[in-house]
């Protein structure tokens, strides 16, 4: 056969456009004819069935796999996504899950001992590693521990007779949507305290907004402009000093894992995104897991169940009645406890550490490059495990994103924090090789020398180019249609 | 062992070019008297040691791949080509695709399984997956609340026990009321539906297995203005009337059933799909066509300002990362199943279920709770303790029998069976049981 002569960018059919009436995929197991609408009742059926592919296998495998080539991740390319810690996740960590697939949430705990004592020592390294006395694992993801946690310190203040008072929670205006967002989901009113010229929270603003009405204060350090907060203790203090509860968004802790401890630090709360620091893979966007730590005075307040020790054996808790409650149903995304608990085991306290050490210093190494590349830092001092960047003057940050593509990598995080214009949020993460960066930086540095008009054009080879955002907007098209 | 691939010259070489003596000199911004604490933790393993540890502490479990487990999750087959498809390099390691075209692959998969939810569910918006079956029934009723601008919830106690205990934390937490209407004969009652109710609940089939028509209790809340939550089982819809045909404006559940290893409860995906009126009430992620600047046909992320980084405070929900990579197993499994395929696992498993319920309720003192018709789950009342009765059948190596709350009465358990189960599978809980209970 004489191959065709190939386009550079061939059009995607939906797995709907290769489905033909009557081809079959995998077969189940038969079934002897059976009359459903006897053992279901007529009534209670559907007249027509669901129209869904009617592929071959073969076809679904090629189907996939085209769409992965359409797709990239951290096993294609540098992705250097500020704020997402795109670090490599072990293979063996594939590996290790398929160990426990076949678990039941209900079948008898006696039978399930390996799963829960597995649970026990996660819920006991991540408190060590977070210096908090107690730590749930049963929120599915970071902004679903952010929710555990603004729950469970309003049952504290609850609990104190000071709900009523308590009606705010402060964030700093570099914070991530996700925080001012949990903390309206929770009930609360939300004020954003402005960053002082440092990029750091302004301690006096945050003075003057503290008071008996606050409930909390969510921060994120290094917080999202990769620098770590210098005054965190002045800010513990103060806002304990009015009873607000300290609240920490672990997104950024990859920066000082297992380096300094957010308890020590004088945060009440933490939630850890173990899809991030903790490298369980980001699935495209999931499912992740965002375990929460808690000080003593909090703990009682955590969700249900809880996996305690009595002896040798492991249990369920379920009598905790001052908890919030349960936030999913059964304990958690297990499977993503799985792969951090093995991560963990591998690294123990030295790799811990050492891997925060070259996440940090990986990152003022890109940091310096890009400089030399003619990018702006605006706030340019050692920084933590990401850092902001800007484009120099006259360029677009989206221009840049789409000229990285172009040249085969994930460009970083764009336009956030928002109280950089044209932001750049760059994080290389510890397992990249020196070289990586180097050849990044240089990528940096060829797409300003093609120059504007090339980059407004830019990506040229993609699968697709630039996208009508618009037109999905004003007209959005949420389902493929039979034509 | 750890993942950095730093040579002790790259180390040199990097320090002196961020000026920097050694790596502590790195946090020089932290207060120095609490870096690098002891965490009390066992010593690094290298891969060998730690998966040898791992096999040890899985040996401590004892599998439930031929179970007859339910209550939210079965056991049932997950075709070999699922995961080596959904969980390949590229997909597996990419995170949310924000920038589209690095990412149609996604985009493209998340669109199609967009219109295989809607095809199950009838109903036409299906948004990128939520967390599970429980939190997409508490983001389902939230988005009814702030349709309505009303404060107050019926659901039935049909619905799932936990996804009750999550609803009921997330309404606690905004200040909303949480009524229940209790089961009657194992169904649910169609009640009188005040105007202060923004969200009327129900499930179909129900907890204890039994269907339901809901259509009756989905009118008596659009009477008063409230909108209707169907909790679906995923499976189920291969054959069952959708929830969009018996007036749901919202359907929310578990999806894995589609394609997920059960993973002691996690990580699966929840599905919610609702009608067109709500689409910008949507929590969550959502996929649309459109065209790049040559005219081709391309997807994207939309009606992006519902969302958390865009309206900050006032987003529709706080969900940021969601279930991506299992939703992508779950719309591999429907494409490799199809229709007919779907509904022969359907089938398959109500089959099963009932000859298992005739087995099991030929034993003395065993009694059925769940009235017909059902689907593939079924309770029954035991003469016996059914923790003790779950605990002995798993010495004689059969997972079965979930005991049930005592809200649903006294000695209550729940069975299951899917397409996995055979004969024999059957033949044998039935003289385990038997055994049990004599
Ligand atoms: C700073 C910060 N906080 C919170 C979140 C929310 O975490 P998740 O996406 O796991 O819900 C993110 C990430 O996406 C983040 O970057």
């Amino acid at each position: 056969m004489i191959a065709e002569k190939k386009e550079v960018r061939p059009e995607s059919p939906l797995i709907f456009e290769k489905s033909l009436p009557g081809r079959r995929g995998v077969r189940p197991p038969a079934v002897a004819d059976v009359d459903l609408a006897e053992l279901l009742g007529a009534e209670n059926l559907r007249p027509e069935p669901p129209e869904l592919p009617e592929v071959d296998e073969l076809t679904l495998v090629r189907h996939y796999t085209g769409l992965s080539r359409r797709q990239l991740g951290i096993d294609v390319t540098f992705y250097p996504l500020g704020s997402c810690t795109m670090k490599y996740n072990p293979k063996v960590h594939e590996a290790a899950v398929a160990l426990f697939a076949d678990l039941h949430p209900y079948q008898a705990p006696e039978t399930a001992q390996g799963a829960l004592q597995l649970m026990y020592e996660l819920q006991h390294d991540l408190s060590g590693i977070t210096g908090m006395d107690a730590t749930t694992l049963q929120p599915a993801a970071g902004a679903h521990g952010e929710l555990t946690g603004i729950l469970s310190i309003r049952a504290y203040h609850h609990s104190r007779g000071q709900h009523a008072q308590r009606r705010l929670v402060l964030v700093p205006d570099s914070a991530h949507g996700s925080n001012p967002a949990t903390a309206s989901m929770a009930g609360y009113a939300v004020k954003e305290i402005p960053s002082g010229p440092d990029g750091e929270v302004d301690l006096e603003a945050l003075k003057r907004e503290l008071g008996p009405h606050v409930a909390a204060i969510m921060l994120t350090n290094p917080n999202t402009l990769g620098l770590f907060e210098r005054k965190i203790r002045q800010i513990a203090e103060a806002a304990h000093a009015v009873g607000a509860q300290m609240y920490y968004d672990g997104a950024n802790l990859n920066a000082i894992m297992g380096v300094a401890r957010p308890g020590d630090m004088g945060f009440d709360v933490v939630h850890l995104n173990l899809h991030k620091t903790f490298t369980v893979p980001h699935g495209g966007g999931g499912p992740g897991s965002g375990p929460v730590g808690v000080k003593k005075h909090l703990e009682l307040f955590l969700p249900s169940p809880q996996v305690v020790r009595d002896g040798e054996t492991y249990a369920l808790d379920y009598d905790r009645p001052q908890s919030i409650g349960q936030v999913k149903s059964f304990y958690g995304n297990f499977g993503a406890l799985v792969r951090a608990y093995a991560y963990i085991r591998m690294l123990g306290q030295e790799g811990i550490q050492k891997s925060a050490a070259l996440a940090v210093l990986n990152a003022n190494y890109l940091k310096e490059l890009l400089k030399e590349q003619g990018y702006r830092i605006p706030f340019d001092r050692i920084c933590m495990h990401e850092f902001v960047a800007q484009p120099p003057e006259g360029f677009k940050t989206v221009d840049i994103a789409k000229g990285l593509l172009e040249l085969g990598f994930h460009p970083p995080t764009v336009y956030f924090p928002l109280i950089v214009k044209e932001a750049l949020m760059v994080e290389p993460t510890e397992t990249e090789t020196k070289e990586t960066l180097q050849t990044f930086a240089a990528a940096m540095g060829e797409i300003l020398a093609k120059g504007k008009e090339w980059l407004e054009g830019a990506p040229y080879t993609t699968p697709v180019r630039r996208l009508d955002e618009l037109q999905a907007n004003r007209r959005p098209k949420l389902r493929w249609e039979k034509g | 062992m750890d993942y950095t691939p730093h040579t002790s010259q790259d180390l040199e070489t990097m320090l002196t070019r961020v000026g920097a003596k050694n790596l502590r000199d790195l946090f020089g911004d932290l207060p120095q008297d609490l870096i690098f604490p002891d965490l009390d933790l066992p010593a690094p393993l290298t891969e060998t040691e730690m998966m040898r540890h791992l096999r040890e502490l899985a040996a401590k479990n004892s599998s439930a791949a031929t179970s007859f487990l339910g209550g939210g999750l079965r056991a049932h087959y997950v075709p070999a080509a699922v995961v080596p498809l959904a969980a390949r390099a590229e997909f597996i390691s990419a995170y949310t695709p924000y920038q589209p075209e690095a990412s149609q692959g996604l985009l493209q998969a998340i669109f199609e399984y967009q219109t295989m939810i809607s095809e199950l569910t009838g109903l036409p918006v299906s948004n990128a997956s939520l967390y599970d079956g429980s939190t997409a029934l508490a983001e389902g009723v939230l988005l009814a609340l702030r349709e309505t601008g009303r404060n107050k919830v019926l659901v039935s106690q049909g619905v799932h026990p936990e996804y009750r205990k999550v609803l009921k934390t997330y309404l606690d937490a905004i200040g909303a009321q949480l009524e229940e209407i209790g089961l009657e004969a194992g169904k649910t009652p169609t009640t009188q539906v005040s105007t202060e109710v923004g969200a009327v609940v129900g499930a179909n089939p129900n907890f204890l297995g039994a269907l339901e028509n809901l259509a009756p209790l989905a009118e008596a809340a659009h009477a008063s203005g409230a909108l209707f939550v169907a909790v679906v089982d995923a499976l189920s819809l291969a054959v069952l009337k959708t929830p969009g045909s018996y007036g749901a404006d919202i359907a929310v559940g578990e999806g894995q059933p589609l394609g997920n290893a059960m993973a002691f409860g996690g990580p699966h995906f929840g599905l919610m799909a609702v009608k067109e009126n709500l689409v910008r009430q949507l929590p969550g992620r959502l996929v649309s066509e459109t065209t790049d600047v040559d005219g081709k046909r391309g997807y994207i992320l939309t009606l992006q300002a519902r969302e958390q980084y865009i309206r900050r405070g006032k987003a529709k929900s706080n969900i940021t990362t969601n279930a991506q990579l299992t939703a992508l197993m779950g719309a591999v499994y429907l494409a490799a199943l199809g229709s007919q395929g779907l509904k022969e696992v359907a089938a398959r498993s109500v089959v099963n279920a009932h000859q298992l319920a005739k087995r099991l309720t030929t034993i003395p003192g065993v009694r059925q709770i769940t009235p017909r018709p059902y689907f593939c789950e079924f309770v029954l009342e035991l003469p016996k303790n059914p923790s003790q009765v779950r605990s002995e059948l798993a010495k004689r190596g059969i997972h079965a029998a979930v005991p049930l709350p005592s809200e649903y009465g006294h000695n209550l358990a729940l069975f299951a069976a899917t397409e996995v189960h055979t004969e024999r599978d059957l033949a044998g809980l039935e003289a385990a049981l038997r055994e049990v209970l004599a």
